[in-house]
């Protein structure tokens, strides 16, 4: 028995009462309305309708939630079994006879929404769900027509905001529990649940504390009235006006599928669209919400170009011709090598990959770095071997090596804890400090901001059986003794005020486990895409070296740089003694990115010229020679990878005002005025050059792109059978099921897909091996080595929060109110040592620089380390990094 | 402060309630029911037994629940799965169903013969913790529950290898706080689990996945406190008394217009609603005469004076009255009573206790309990019982007894018991007297102040 | 107001009777109400963080059931029964006229109940859940001045334990 409370949520499964929902192997017979079905026996009796084309209308039961059977509008008649049973918490037995419209069922289903409408607000017209409402839908196709109610509705205060993002509306609810059950079983913030009881059951948080979840938009999508709506979509636009497209998300590395919806040429709604193997029909708030900056009066509409000192509107020709001629004259002047490209992990694909082919085939340098400073080694993340988020799910363990997910990537926090907490996947949780998963964990070790090494060493012995003497050893041998499946490490950077060898070598020391396969945590957008086309130093497209690739691209491309160069913290230190003259920022900021912004800071200053692909005019683009900006999310058609290496389309849903280029004509239109036309007119023929040329993404043509419904992981040649077809989320039900079926609206140089036979899942996916073996990597560094931690200094770690000031979050005003100013986050021990209360103002010095800021009390910090936030606005963390240096030791001062 | 349990002549057959009424002040003292009462002498005898033949035992006695619905008890614990373990066993001593008085007598009065009981039933199913769900407004029985659970541990009834047989058995008493879903057996698991006492879906049955998820036993105060007497004396002896599968006693709770409202155990089916109303509780009150009675809760449906010599039966009053003993409580209303007043009164009950995840229920308790108060209270329309007959037939589809349900849990359809009742007995009366209202208040319109 | 450490035991021993903690959630609401007179949201944070639950699902518990009072209630709180056997022997007069009798009263909350079990009473009362009746409206205010004097030794409002009344 225990003292230390179990937060519910995170009890085990097995310990709370639940439909058991067992689909197994085996099938059996079941006729519904007529007609007979194998089914995987187990199965709910609503999902086998379902995926037999009956659709049961309901209104609890949701697909990704464990049923309740609440609602009680799904009844229906099964032969021999006493009056009507509801099909979502009953599961199909062998010859079981079905009727799903039988008489006595509408007379029930008709009981049940004139039930529901008695108390039911008649307000459709103003209603946001007001045209893809199942109840209003209902009730027009079965239910009757005037009210036999003739007392009092329920009243309640109209539309309360229950978070920053999400309001309620009490008297629209019909008391389903989606959103609850939500908040408990999936996000495991369960900060709603219901109130009162009866009659007056209503949705409550706690007294006037918000429903802070960063999940939270999720509940408006699966609502199924008009009872959650969205603060930023209110009254933005009636379903019928909007118009929608099939994407994927592009906030973080995750690449969850959407639906996105515009109306006007404006972004307004981006749903999330069910994928089995990404997303499960699930967002995270940045991402849902993270819509208006796409149109945000800061955009950049015109290239700019700096004449006489000042930056001034221009011309496309005008500026490319600008660009191009300092580039030329840099080329002159240093060669090759006095020229570098930083950035494009928040880019695309296609224009990853014409960055990489003009850096490397046009113009010689070899100084390329999509990460800067703040990854993984390009050697590491090209050569492990790739788990997928699937493997989560059957994972004999999962070893954490990674930041806070729940802040970096939301998503696959989802799925790490679904796996952890409700498919009893043991969890191993490696860190400096607590985070999100520390709770789901069944081993959690801690170490010294900089030295995980040890902490994997016995995380690796009790992979294979030897616990040691240590407590967590034996718990993680308890756990996964005779458990079969890949050992799944999710490898990121815990803390970037930390050198990145530390956590490579602690990776290393798992590589020799048996089926062990690793996922990456690297959070920006694309940058597995990035690195996977080349935009890293030593490596060519298709996650071939420059060694292992040079004959192959030469032939391709016609040259290859003769050397392996510099990764960022080379460049900007190359940058800042002058040897490099210009740089070429890909839609990235040092500035803002670089966990050393002193060292970028002397960099941008020092160099001659700044060529700043961006949307945005940035502290970068603010000293630039050249502004080029591009267009962004939503206003193209394009390809991203995610984290496991999964290629997935982008949709285009509006076209950009002003005069942006598409992102990947830049370096293509940089590269004809250099002297080599790449000769690609459509993103289609960018991306079967990719297919062709890129050896892990051969076989990975445009063609199959747009018929892989979630995608393809790469190199094909090993995930072919996991291909699938057809439309995501594609049901019998009607258009307002809340996971939506993809509508097949698309932009304009996107063609319908085809529904030819070569659709259906029997056909293979021809998968032909790579032209050249792809990057392994085994050469895992040396431990740094560490300063004993003495005990009065604080060691720093720096990690990302959700809402940083990237453009997304800064340019969204319903999510830039969601950011917070910097803290320095103490443990109560070490506030108490020096003396400080919350609040308090202090200085805080590194061997690099110095900031000001507030001290505020965090548990989660254990004694003797220092939390700060690295994507904050303003100063902080990277003020007092040192790239080079393996850890940062901070003082503390009290400023008066 | 309670006056002594019943005031009837005790039949012979009396087991359950024989020391309570023998010895009301001293009675729930460890001391006094081990000196007067043989209290906690079966254990010995049972822990002598297999655990499964002491099921058996109990499932020869034909032993049936005294909750409400009446279920097989040795056959509910045969119900678990094999070798799952841990395991749990809930008492249920929520007694929230109006007009049920029986069991919190049970606790305040003999809470050692309840605790043998749990021993008892406890070692059967071999689980080694128990909880006893107490309703919260039940104060003094916490109390007096509470004190006998220490002193049966420290006379070694309870804890670690009880009079050196081996086993072992933590006991813990647990307390609601004020609402009568927590009766129904999976409205209490949620309960008990710190949850809203919402109820769960059926299958998985407690049996099979009850608190925590683990197999779980819930069974009624009365139900267990019966458990050591068919140990004693054997499962013969217990089925000897009664018919068929109405066994043994039964306590029934009288109360309403009868002179001698109280609990009395009776043998079932060789008793009458006649011996019980008009014997042991004395008759209604003086100078009136039965109008109609409720034989068993508020959800069971209405009996008529012409039922009273139907025998208390469990089958018998479900098959032939289509009415339900149910908890055992039987109100009695005399000539003075308005059926309509008696079936809002149930409305409203049943409004303020829905727990509200069922749609039918949440919205139709409501909904019946608002007609069916402005029938009574000269508001009513002509149409108004057909119309709570039509909507409630989606709560209750075929309206026939015993109900067909489109709900989780009973009570849903309970709420249509009244209705149902009302028209079945006093259809006419109130249709005239809601014609009479409708014209009453039209004259009324077109009268001016 | 803050747990002292004797509560902080007591609830610990609670605690540790189940399985899981979560079970505790009412008798730690009932420990919170009998020390405060009310169920604060002091103490709802309070037991969230005893039983690593959000406070939203201790609100969401704790407003299900009627013994809780969610604003601080008078130091007796008098339950009247008007459900059938009370209510067909006089209890909504016996709930009116003690309702309005204590209506400008701080120290006593008159409230209707449904059933209380003690039928054959009838009209029933409790007072703080000790049982009374049968009474009228005479009898049971009589009652209750005699524990508002101190004649009768009253529970605490959850009816845990006896207490002084405070006046
Ligand atoms: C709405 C509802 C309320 C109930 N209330 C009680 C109760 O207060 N006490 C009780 O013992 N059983 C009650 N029951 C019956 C229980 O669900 C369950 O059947 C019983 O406790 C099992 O015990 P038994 O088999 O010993 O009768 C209730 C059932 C329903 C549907
Ligand atoms: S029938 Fe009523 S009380 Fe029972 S579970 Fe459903 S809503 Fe709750
Ligand atoms: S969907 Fe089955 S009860 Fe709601």
């Amino acid at each position: 028995m225990t003292t230390n409370a179990v937060p519910m949520s995170q009890w085990p499964s097995e310990h709370r009462y639940t439909i058991p929902v067992a689909p197994g192997p085996e099938t059996v017979t079941v006729t519904i309305d007529g007609r007979a079905a194998q089914i995987p026996r187990g199965e709910l009796l609503i999902k086998a309708a379902q995926d037999h084309g009956t659709y049961i209308p309901r209104f609890c039961w949701h697909e990704r939630l464990k049923p309740v059977g609440m609602c009680r509008m799904c009844l229906v008649e099964i032969e021999g079994m006493r009056g009507l049973q509801i099909s979502c918490a009953t599961p199909v037995a062998d010859g079981m006879v079905v009727h799903t419209t039988s008489d006595a069922v509408t007379t029930a289903q008709d009981g049940i929404l004139e039930f529901l409408l008695i108390n039911h607000p008649l307000d459709c017209p103003v209603c946001d769900r007001g045209g893809e409402c199942p109840l209003q839908d209902q009730t027009l196709a079965f239910g009757p027509g005037e009210s036999r109610f003739v007392e009092e509705k329920r009243h309640f205060e109209k539309p309360v905001p229950i978070s920053d993002l999400v309001m309620l509306d009490r008297e629209r609810c019909i008391q389903c529990g989606r959103c609850t059950r939500f908040a408990d079983e999936v996000a495991g913030d369960p900060l709603i649940d219901f109130g009162g009881r009866g009659g007056s059951t209503e949705v409550i948080t706690y007294l006037d504390e918000p429903f802070h979840s960063s999940f939270s938009g999720n509940t408006v999508q699966i609502c199924p009235v008009g009872a959650l709506t969205a603060r930023p979509y209110r009254f933005r636009a009636r379903p019928w006006d909007l118009a929608s497209t099939e994407t994927s998300c592009g906030a973080c590395a995750v690449a969850c599928r959407g639906s996105l919806e515009s109306t006007s040429n404006r972004l307004v709604r981006l749903l999330g669209v069910d994928s089995e193997p990404v997303n499960q029909g699930w967002l995270c708030d940045k991402g849902r919400y993270g819509l208006d900056w796409v149109h945000s009066d800061a955009r950049l509409r015109q290239p700019m170009v700096r004449r006489a000192g000042e930056l001034v509107e221009s011309s496309w020709p005008d500026a490319l011709d600008a660009a191009a001629a300092a580039i030329r004259n840099t080329l002159d002047t240093h060669g090759p090598n006095g020229i570098a490209v930083l950035g494009g992990s928040r880019g695309v694909n296609e224009d990853a990959y014409l960055w990489a082919r003009l850096a490397k085939g046009v113009l010689g340098t070899d100084h390329v770095d999509a990460q800067l400073g703040d990854g993984l080694p390009a050697d590491v993340v090209l050569g492990m071997p790739r788990a997928t988020i699937p493997d989560l799910d059957r994972a004999k363990a999962i070893v954490l090596l990674a930041p806070d997910l729940k802040e970096e990537l939301p998503v696959l926090y989802l799925r790490v804890r679904r796996a952890a907490h409700d498919l009893g996947v043991p969890l191993v949780d490696v860190a400096v400090r607590d985070h999100g998963l520390t709770p789901y964990a069944t081993a959690v070790l801690r170490h010294a901001p900089g030295d995980p090494g040890a902490a994997a060493g016995v995380v690796a012995d009790a992979l294979v059986g030897r616990p040691g003497r240590t407590k967590v050893g034996k718990a993680i041998v308890d756990a996964t003794d005779g458990r079969d499946g890949p050992v799944v490490v999710i490898l990121g950077r815990t803390s970037v005020a930390e050198h990145p060898d530390a956590i490579v070598h602690a990776a290393s020391r798992l590589t020799g486990l048996p089926q062990v396969r690793f996922l990456s945590a690297l959070a920006n957008p694309n940058v597995h895409g990035a690195l996977d086309l080349g935009l890293t130093p030593g490596f060519l497209p298709g996650r071939v070296s420059l060694d292992a690739g040079r004959d192959h691209f030469t032939k391709a491309w016609g040259a290859v740089p003769d050397a392996v160069g510099r990764d960022a913290a080379g460049i900007l230190r190359a940058a800042a003694t002058g040897e490099i003259a210009a740089l070429v920022l890909v839609g990235c900021d040092p500035l803002a990115e670089c966990p050393d912004r002193n060292l970028a800071r002397a960099a941008l200053e020092q160099a001659d010229t700044v060529i700043a692909v961006s949307a945005f005019m940035d502290t970068a683009a603010f000293g630039a020679t050249v502004v080029l900006p591009p267009t962004v999310w939503g206003e193209q058609s394009a390809t991203t990878t995610n984290l496991e290496g999964r290629v997935v389309r982008l949709g285009r849903r509006v076209t950009p005002d002003g005069s942006t280029l598409e992102s990947w004509r830049i370096p293509a239109e940089l590269a004809a005025r250099l002297g080599s036309d790449f000769d690609l007119e459509t993103v289609d023929e960018v991306q079967d050059e990719i297919a062709r040329v890129a050896p892990a993404f051969a076989g990975v043509d445009a063609s199959l792109l747009r018929r892989a419904r979630d995608g393809v992981v790469l190199p094909l040649a090993d995930h072919a059978d996991e291909v699938t077809f057809g439309r995501a989320g594609a049901g019998p039900g009607p258009s307002w099921e809340p996971i939506l079926p993809v509508p097949e609206v698309v932009g304009d140089d996107d063609r319908s897909p085809s529904t030819s036979a070569s659709d259906s899942p029997s056909a293979a996916v021809p998968a032909p091996t790579p032209p050249v073996p792809l990057h392994r990597w085994d050469a895992p560094p040396d431990a740094p080595s560490v300063p004993p931690l003495d005990a009065y200094a604080l060691r720093l770690v720096a990690g990302h929060a959700l809402y940083g000031a990237d453009a997304i979050v800064a340019a969204t005003p319903a999510l830039a109110s969601l950011t917070h100013e910097p803290t320095l986050g103490l443990n109560a021990r070490d506030r108490d040592r020096l003396g400080v209360h919350d609040g308090d103002r202090v200085r805080i010095t590194t061997a690099r620089g110095s900031v000001d800021l507030a001290v505020r009390t965090d548990a989660q910090t254990p004694p003797g380390t220092a939390w700060i936030v690295a994507n904050a606005a303003g100063p902080g963390a990277p003020d007092l990094i040192d790239l080079t240096s393996p850890v940062t030791e901070l003082r503390v001062e009290t400023i008066s | 402060m309670t006056d002594a349990s019943g005031k009837g002549g005790p039949t012979e057959t009396l087991m359950v309630t024989k020391f309570l009424r023998a010895r009301p002040q001293d009675s729930w003292t460890i001391d006094a029911a081990r000196r007067h009462n043989n209290a906690y002498q079966t254990l010995d005898k049972a822990f002598a037994m297999e655990p499964d033949a002491v099921v058996q035992a109990v499932s020869d006695s034909v032993l049936r629940g005294k909750g409400g619905a009446g279920f097989g008890t040795g056959q509910k614990w045969s119900f678990l799965p094999k070798d799952v373990f841990p395991r749990y066993l809930c008492v249920n001593a929520d007694e929230g169903e109006p007009c049920t008085f029986k069991d919190h007598m049970l606790l305040e009065r003999d809470p050692h013969q309840l605790i043998e009981g749990i021993v008892v039933a406890a070692f059967a199913i071999r689980t080694d913790l128990a909880f006893v769900y107490v309703r919260g407004e039940f104060a003094l029985a916490a109390d007096r529950l509470g004190q006998a659970i220490r002193d049966a541990y420290d006379a070694g009834f309870l804890g670690k290898n009880i009079l050196g047989s081996g086993f072992d058995l933590d006991l813990v008493l647990h307390r609601g706080a004020g609402c009568y879903i927590a009766g129904d057996e999976t409205g209490l698991l949620s309960s008990l689990e710190g949850e809203r006492a919402m109820p769960r879906i059926k299958p998985p049955f407690p049996a099979a996945q009850g608190v925590y998820a683990a197999p779980t036993i819930v069974n009624n105060v009365e139900t267990i406190s019966t458990v050591p007497h068919i140990i004693r004396r054997g499962a013969k002896w217990y089925n000897a008394m009664g018919e068929n599968r109405s066994t043994g006693t039964r306590i029934f709770s009288v109360s309403g217009h009868v002179e001698r409202p109280g609990n009395y155990e009776v043998e079932l089916a060789k008793t009458s609603f006649r011996d019980l109303i008009e014997g042991l509780a004395g008759g209604v009150r003086d100078g009136h005469t039965l109008k109609f009675f409720i034989p068993g809760g508020a959800s069971s449906p209405w009996l008529m004076p012409q039922h009273l010599d139907a025998p208390l039966d469990m089958d018998y009053v479900q098959g032939e009255l289509k009415s339900m003993l149910g908890s055992g409580a039987v109100m009695v209303f005399d000539d003075t009573t308005d059926p309509l007043q008696v079936a809002w009164r149930l409305g409203k009950f049943f409004e303020h206790e829905s727990c509200g995840k069922c749609t039918p229920c949440r919205e139709g308790s409501g909904w019946i309990a608002k007609v069916l108060y402005r029938m009574a209270n000269g508001q009513g329309r002509s149409d108004d019982l057909d119309l709570l007959l039509s909507f409630g037939n989606n709560i209750v589809p075929g309206l026939n007894a015993p109900f067909a349900q489109t709900t989780i849990c009973a009570l849903g359809p309970s709420t249509m018991s009244p209705v149902v009742s009302l028209n079945r007995w006093f259809r006419d009366e109130i249709i005239e007297r809601m014609r009479a209202d409708e014209t009453r208040r039209a004259g009324l319109a077109v009268t001016p102040a | 107001m803050g747990l002292t450490d004797a509560d902080q035991r007591r609830a610990q021993q609670i605690i540790d009777r189940y399985p899981y903690p979560k079970s505790a959630v009412l008798p730690l609401l009932h420990l919170a109400q009998d020390r405060d007179g009310w169920v604060s949201p002091e103490a709802m944070e309070q037991i969230a963080e005893l039983l690593g639950l959000t406070p939203a699902l201790v609100l969401g518990t704790c407003s299900f059931y009627t013994m809780f009072k969610r604003e601080p209630a008078g130091a007796l709180v008098v339950s009247v029964c008007t459900n059938l056997s009370c209510m067909v022997n006089g209890g909504f007069d016996l709930f009116d006229q003690l309702r309005s009798r204590y209506q400008e009263s701080s120290d006593v909350s008159v409230e209707e109940v449904e059933c209380i079990a003690h039928c054959d009473h009838a009209p029933a009362f409790q007072v703080n859940y000790d049982f009374h009746g049968p009474a009228d409206a005479h009898g049971a205010a009589d009652v209750i001045e005699q524990y508002l004097d101190g004649r009768l030794a009253a529970r605490t409002i959850s009816g845990t334990a006896r207490q002084e009344v405070p006046r």
